[in-house]
């Protein structure tokens, strides 16, 4: 059987077919490629969490812990440090942190478990740098920490102030005292 | 089959199986370009050296790099002070790198101030700026590479950018990263994609550039189409061919270029901190950002108008949308005349407050902020993107001098 006519209907089904059926092979083909970008096992599990030692920390000192290949800081704020956080409140974006990720147990006025020891994240909430802390406090600025990059500023508790690209306040991660001198950064623990 | 009709001896045998003598005549002997052309016209053929600089001193670097976190600087300074002159090939692919862009800014204000963008260089000007996007690309993974603080910091601020994208934002920069923070795993991937992946794209956006330059034919300073007059032979009357008369000219060119590069390579190479940073001589510390930091100097401008915006998201999209509206250019420009040369006052000024607020941000971005410097970002951002709201506006009905009928 044949037949010189062109059955374009036939011929439109089959090269549409042929596209979809091709597109799809092409999209599927695509995925383990694109996802073997993802974070690898080796990744995943190197997120354990660390033990500091704070139990020879002065006053207003800084401690900077790796955790996940982040900077932790645990600052040890003393009276004056605390008393610069109800007064700064009106300058903040957002002093109440509804905005901002914490645990529940430190979503406080201060931030944190302890007044005393502040632990947060020390990566700007903008673009990720590390900002400096600046324990003085003086008449432009109630003390805190600055981002050398785009000049982010935040208070005693990682709170972002107000006219600064970054959005929201400094990210106080899981962790608890598992005695009076070390503290455990990336967990919970147990209850509180 | 009819044999091929084709020259005697060797390259005749060449040319009846690949088109060699044809394609040679099409892109140089016998492609016309209007006699015009000044010193703007420079910098394309720059491009192309400089693009050839960089892969010919890229394969090289590549023999004694390790992508590797805990090499990767090491190995930089192993080129620079153990491998024979590996210090010479280091600084021509860095020095390189800013020659690129200098060479790339200048060629696109020549296509800006004689309208080269306009109809029918539409696509010319899209490749071109395809082209300018990959050079961005492959300028910032390659910054990556000698995993110093620069290096490091300011790739955790460009891949944070994404981060400012609604809902994916978080999972893209994880994506991007391939772990929580820059790392081993970004590195290796950035080094892949800087030799491999977008050396291909961009050398294949070059062919595609030049290709459609050639069947469009080249703009002029007059902005003038050569192609309306034309001799008995179908050769316009104001085109001289590319070969030899342009190749020449290009080579006093290059000659020029090649002895400024050379002073910049062997006299400064780091540019007083300019075209290498001197926090990336410190290795990468994911603990400690430096004190200031700030992109390599051809990234600046776009820098500047991220950080004059005091809201994450505001800053990106204005960033962002600074490069996407050089993409739209030949759309936005309704004017029908080309050239400056016959343009208005209202382009003339619109063009030098271009110039002046894309400096001002350059020199602006490469800074510490405080709030005079931020004032002052602002308005030339303002300056920056009122060149294009300004030139959408005044070409609509622009008043133009009369265009001469041929090139002058």
């Amino acid at each position: 059987m044949s037949s010189d006519v062109v059955d374009s209907n036939r011929r439109r089904f089959l090269t549409a077919g042929t596209l979809v059926v091709g597109s799809v092979g092409v999209a599927a083909a695509a995925v383990p490629f694109i996802e073997s970008w993802n974070p690898s096992a080796r990744a995943r599990t190197a997120g354990a969490p660390v033990q500091a030692d704070i139990s020879k920390m002065q006053p207003g000192q800084q401690l900077i812990v790796n955790w996940r290949g982040k900077p932790v800081w645990v600052v040890r704020r003393d009276k004056k440090a605390l008393a610069t956080l109800p007064k700064v409140d009106d300058d903040l974006r957002d002093p109440d942190s509804k905005e901002s990720i914490q645990p529940s147990y430190a979503n406080n006025e201060w931030r944190s478990r302890k007044p005393e020891y502040l632990v947060v994240v020390g990566i700007c909430t903008h673009l990720g740098c590390s900002p400096t802390y600046v324990p003085e406090i003086s008449a432009d600025f109630e003390g805190g920490f600055i981002c050398p990059c785009h000049g982010s500023k935040f208070d005693y508790a990682g709170r972002v102030y107000q006219g600064v690209p970054a959005p929201t306040n400094l990210t106080i991660p899981p962790y608890y005292f598992v005695s009076e001198g070390v503290v455990l950064i990336g967990e919970d623990g147990a209850a509180t | 089959m009819s044999e091929k009709q084709t020259g005697p001896g060797f390259l005749g045998w060449i040319d009846a199986r690949f088109p060699l003598t044809k394609m040679f005549e099409e892109h140089l002997s016998k492609y016309y370009a209007p006699r015009n052309f000044n010193f703007w016209y420079f910098f394309g053929s720059l491009a192309l050296v400089v693009l050839v600089i960089q892969i010919v001193t890229g394969i090289f670097l590549t023999m004694h790099y390790k992508p590797d976190g805990e090499m990767a600087f090491d190995s930089v300074e192993y080129i620079m002070r153990d491998v024979d002159w590996g210090w010479l090939i280091r600084y021509l692919h860095s020095t390189g790198a800013s020659a690129f862009f200098i060479v790339v800014y200048l060629h696109m204000f020549r296509a800006l101030i004689y309208g080269s963008y306009q109809k029918p260089r539409e696509l010319i000007w899209l490749f071109g700026m395809f082209i300018f996007l990959a050079l961005m690309a492959e300028a910032f993974m390659g910054y990556l590479l000698p995993w110093g603080q620069m290096s490091y910091w300011g790739a955790q601020v460009i891949i944070s950018l994404f981060g400012a994208i609604p809902w994916v934002g978080d999972s893209l920069t994880l994506w991007i990263r391939g772990d929580f923070v820059v790392s081993d795993a970004t590195l290796n991937r950035f080094f892949a994609l800087h030799v491999v992946a977008v050396p291909l794209v961009l050398l294949m956006l070059v062919v595609m550039h030049v290709i459609a330059l050639h069947e469009v034919g080249s703009n002029n300073p007059d902005g003038v189409e050569i192609k309306k007059n034309k001799d008995a032979n179908g050769i316009p009357l104001d085109g001289i061919p590319f070969h030899p008369y342009y190749t020449v000219k290009d080579i006093l060119g290059v000659v020029v270029f090649l002895i400024l590069f050379s002073a910049v390579v062997f006299f400064m190479p780091d540019m007083g901190g300019y075209f290498l940073e001197h926090a990336n001589f410190v290795p990468a510390d994911q603990l400690k950002t430096p004190p200031h930091i700030a992109p390599v100097w051809y990234f600046t401008p776009f820098y500047a108008i991220l950080r004059a915006i005091p809201n994450k998201l505001f800053g990106v999209i204005a960033m962002f949308s600074s490069i996407a509206l050089l993409f739209l250019l030949p759309w936005i420009d309704r004017g029908k005349v080309k050239s400056v040369r016959y343009r208005s006052l209202g382009f003339k000024m619109l063009l030098v407050m271009l110039v002046i607020s894309f400096i001002g941000l350059g020199y602006l971005g490469a800074l510490p902020v405080d709030d005079t410097r931020k004032f002052f970002a602002r308005v030339f951002s303002i300056g920056y993107f009122g060149f294009f709201l300004g030139l959408w506006w005044i070409s609509k009905n622009e008043t133009t001098k009369p265009v001469p009928e041929r090139v002058r």
